[in-house]
């Protein structure tokens, strides 16, 4: 036969809850088609049908940063470090629009595949995974437009030619790792809660906006109220947009305690994140 | 190293009643209030009124029963098994664990292989995709490698007829070559044990045989062991070396093809008549065969009266009347009812699709077929009724719901004491007349008296 690569001693053992207890990276190799597959199509699908295709990706952050800039900066008056507003919600923006878009399309994209979910098996972490893959073209994209607007403002606005990328700029791959890392375990925790409680589906874009001012996004990390600081401690994304700022920008103020509560409950999140998920998985059939 | 390539070993599976599982959160609060004032019970007994269950499925608790419990059985590499048992008798369930879509509560399974399942075809068609772009995703969602697809793609488009239009978004297909690439697809897959469920209902004539004719040449050439789950008992037997009879989630019988398809049907239908000659569905307290689109109401047999009867003279009319509910309108739908011997084996099949209008509106139907007298055998018989729209898809899966028995005078067999062969036994006119003979051979027969 030209193909039937099945080992001779290949077993699968179905039995009530068996391995959820661990990531089965095995499989997912097995499936890396299906998953570059996924990724495409997500990345496809979001534009087709679109008149200015695959351009939302640069003008979506683009048109958020100038709501921000109007709003936050003009209206409200909020302080950025001395940064200029359009570029300090620009950067600002960079991590956190990829954590929600993965968020969001993510819990979105799997109930669009429960019905498949129900009729042939394959590694069900492959379909947040591809969001997460998926999403990190539009990230690219969002930092090329980034660093042009970053030159036209360093050229031509005076008060931002002090701004520099610092060494930390190097860590930027472990911070997207880091980020990629933290929705991903957001998405699966807030999808197996989904299909146990439906309700839910209505209540994550409210806990994503809430979290989005619990984070500094708008302002800077040193404005916030000393109050609130607990939320820098527990809340992984705070250290993530100070640290894309300090990195890119070269002003923000990071306190190494944060740079490891972030990575300790970005950790716990996703690992949590993944069991649960796959506690769920097994049974989505019955439910959907 | 002569391991059965699927060994199933007690394996049981738990369904929650109602809506299965999914808990909305006033449920979760309902039940913690309840439990809270220590009325629990009476949440779970009215929660349970949702659906009546036969009482051996029970499960430990009211509002759960066993959609399949403690089936045991092995197949042996190469082995072609069918699969047959009423509709919710388990079936999809057994084929869903061993193919990994949901786990069970109880026992295990050990699969030595690759597992392809076809539990309904065209799975993951994603109708902004083009044909090709889908015969990708599909089989990479199948478990084939993107090199193994693009090996195989010239055979898949050409087993599927879409030569033209494979870059053509599906969703611009009509739905019979939606089908016939979605099979195509799955049957050039190359896993150790293919499951196959119901996939034979859809696609026309032609179609169907090349796919069953696929099946056997999967089975020949490549060894594969195939699970079949099918109502199509001439296919069961013509491709399955052994099959497992499956109801009300017990394993019943495991045995030869023809063996199983006698005791199923002379089963299948002893429980559903208990009156006589007709069934009819409470759709208060059990789900009618059929969809949401629309759902059988009944079935009787007369001999013309209004009285339903199960026996038969054999130059009586018989007379089969199909109640039913149409709920949403509907274009081209036909009823077929299959005539089949005990063994299984098909009398013949008859339709009302060109004696019916092309749509049907919502509303109450009775569809009549008139068996002429003198045709039958005198043997029992059953009845299957199912309904589709031809070349696109089911709308009420097969299933055989009555008997009926011929017997007594009006046809040839009737005449004599030994059993009649034949599925049916046609009143057919002979004609034997003396010839007169010409003069020749009247003298040549008339020496050879003298002789």
């Amino acid at each position: 036969m030209s193909h039937s690569a099945t080992p001779e001693n290949y077993e699968i053992v179905i039995e009530p809850n068996r391995g959820w207890m661990r990531i089965d990276w095995r499989s997912l190799w097995e499936y890396r088609d299906l998953l570059l597959l996924f990724v495409r199509r997500e990345f496809v699908s979001k534009y087709k049908q679109t008149i200015l295709g695959p351009a939302w990706f640069v003008l979506n952050p683009l048109l958020t940063a100038a709501v921000f800039a109007v709003f936050f900066g003009r209206v409200a008056k909020i302080p950025t470090d001395g940064i200029p507003p359009g570029l300090f919600y620009l950067c600002g923006l960079l991590a956190w629009s990829y954590f929600s878009q993965v968020v969001t399309t993510g819990a979105a994209t799997f109930q669009a595949h429960t019905g498949l979910f129900s009729k042939v098996y394959f590694p069900r972490l492959t379909v947040p995974l591809s969001v997460v893959i998926s999403t990190l073209c539009a990230f690219a994209l969002q930092l090329i437009t980034f660093f042009g607007f970053f030159l036209y403002y360093k050229l031509c606005v005076p008060e931002a030619s002090g701004l520099r990328p610092t060494w930390h700029v190097i860590l930027l791959p472990l911070l997207l790792v880091q980020t990629a890392a933290l929705s991903l375990g957001v998405t699966l925790w807030m999808t197996a809660a989904t299909v146990k409680y439906r309700d839910l589906m209505h209540l994550n874009q409210f806990i994503m906006q809430l979290w989005m001012y619990a984070t500094p996004v708008i302002y800077p990390l040193s404005q916030m109220p000393v109050k609130l600081t607990w939320l820098a401690w527990i809340n992984p994304m705070c250290a993530v947009e100070e640290a894309f700022r300090l990195s890119l920008l070269g002003r923000g103020t990071l306190h190494p305690g944060y740079v490891v509560s972030s990575i300790v409950v970005t950790l716990l999140i996703f690992y949590s994140g993944v069991l649960f998920y796959q506690r769920i998985e097994r049974t989505i059939a019955d439910i959907a | 190293m002569n391991k059965p390539i699927v060994e199933v070993d007690k394996l049981s599976k738990l369904y929650k009643l109602g809506d299965i599982g999914t808990s909305s959160l006033r449920d979760s609060v309902e039940s913690w209030w309840a439990g809270l004032r220590g009325e629990r019970h009476k949440l779970i007994a009215r929660r349970a009124k949702d659906r009546l269950i036969a009482s051996e499925r029970m499960g430990p608790t009211p509002d759960t029963f066993w959609s399949l419990k403690d089936i045991s059985f092995n197949v042996q590499k190469g082995e072609v098994i069918g699969i047959l048992g009423r509709n919710g008798a388990g079936k999809s369930t057994l084929l869903k664990i061993l193919s990994r879509i949901t786990e069970p509560t109880k026992g295990r399974a050990i699969v030595r292989g690759r597992v392809v399942s076809l539990l309904e075809v065209g799975t993951g068609f994603h109708p902004e995709l083009t044909g090709r772009e889908n015969v990708f995703l599909n089989g990479a969602i199948l478990g084939m490698k993107r090199t193994e697809i693009a090996r195989k793609f010239d055979e898949i488009v050409e087993f599927a007829e879409v030569g033209p239009f494979i870059d053509t978004p599906v969703k611009r297909y009509s739905s019979g070559m939606y089908v016939r690439l979605a099979f195509a697809v799955a049957a050039h897959l190359e896993p150790d044990v293919l499951m196959v469920d119901e996939v034979l209902a859809v696609g026309d004539a032609a179609f169907q045989k090349k796919c069953l004719g696929k099946m056997s040449e999967v089975r020949n050439q490549y060894g594969r062991t195939v699970f079949f789950v099918s109502h199509n008992m001439g296919a069961i037997r013509s491709l399955c070396e052994t099959a497992v009879l499956i109801d009300n989630g017990r394993l019943v019988m495991h045995d030869t093809p023809q063996n199983v398809i006698s005791h199923y049907l002379s089963s299948a239908v002893s429980k559903d008549s208990e009156s006589e000659g007709q069934i009819f569905w409470d759709t208060e307290t059990e789900p009618p065969p059929g969809s949401d689109e629309i759902f059988l109401r009944g079935i009787r047999i007369t001999n013309g009266d209004e009285k339903p009867q199960s026996l038969f003279e054999a130059d009586q009319a018989i007379r089969v009347e199909i109640h039913y509910q149409v709920q949403t309108r509907l274009r081209g739908a036909r009823f077929k009812l299959s005539v089949m011997t005990q063994e299984g084996e098909i009398a013949f099949v008859a339709t009302d699709h060109l004696f019916q209008s092309e749509v049907l509106t919502p509303g109450a139907y009775r569809t009549v077929c008139n068996i002429p007298g003198g045709l039958l055998n005198r043997r029992t018989y059953i009845i299957g009724i199912s309904c589709e729209i031809p070349g696109e898809r089911s709308l009420i899966a097969q299933g055989e719901y009555l008997s009926f028995t011929i017997s007594g005078a009006g046809n040839q067999a009737s005449h004599y004491p030994e059993t009649w062969p034949g599925a049916v036994c046609p009143r057919i006119e002979w004609n034997v007349e003396k010839l007169e003979l010409d003069e020749l051979t009247q003298r040549k027969l008339e020496e050879a008296a003298l002789d």
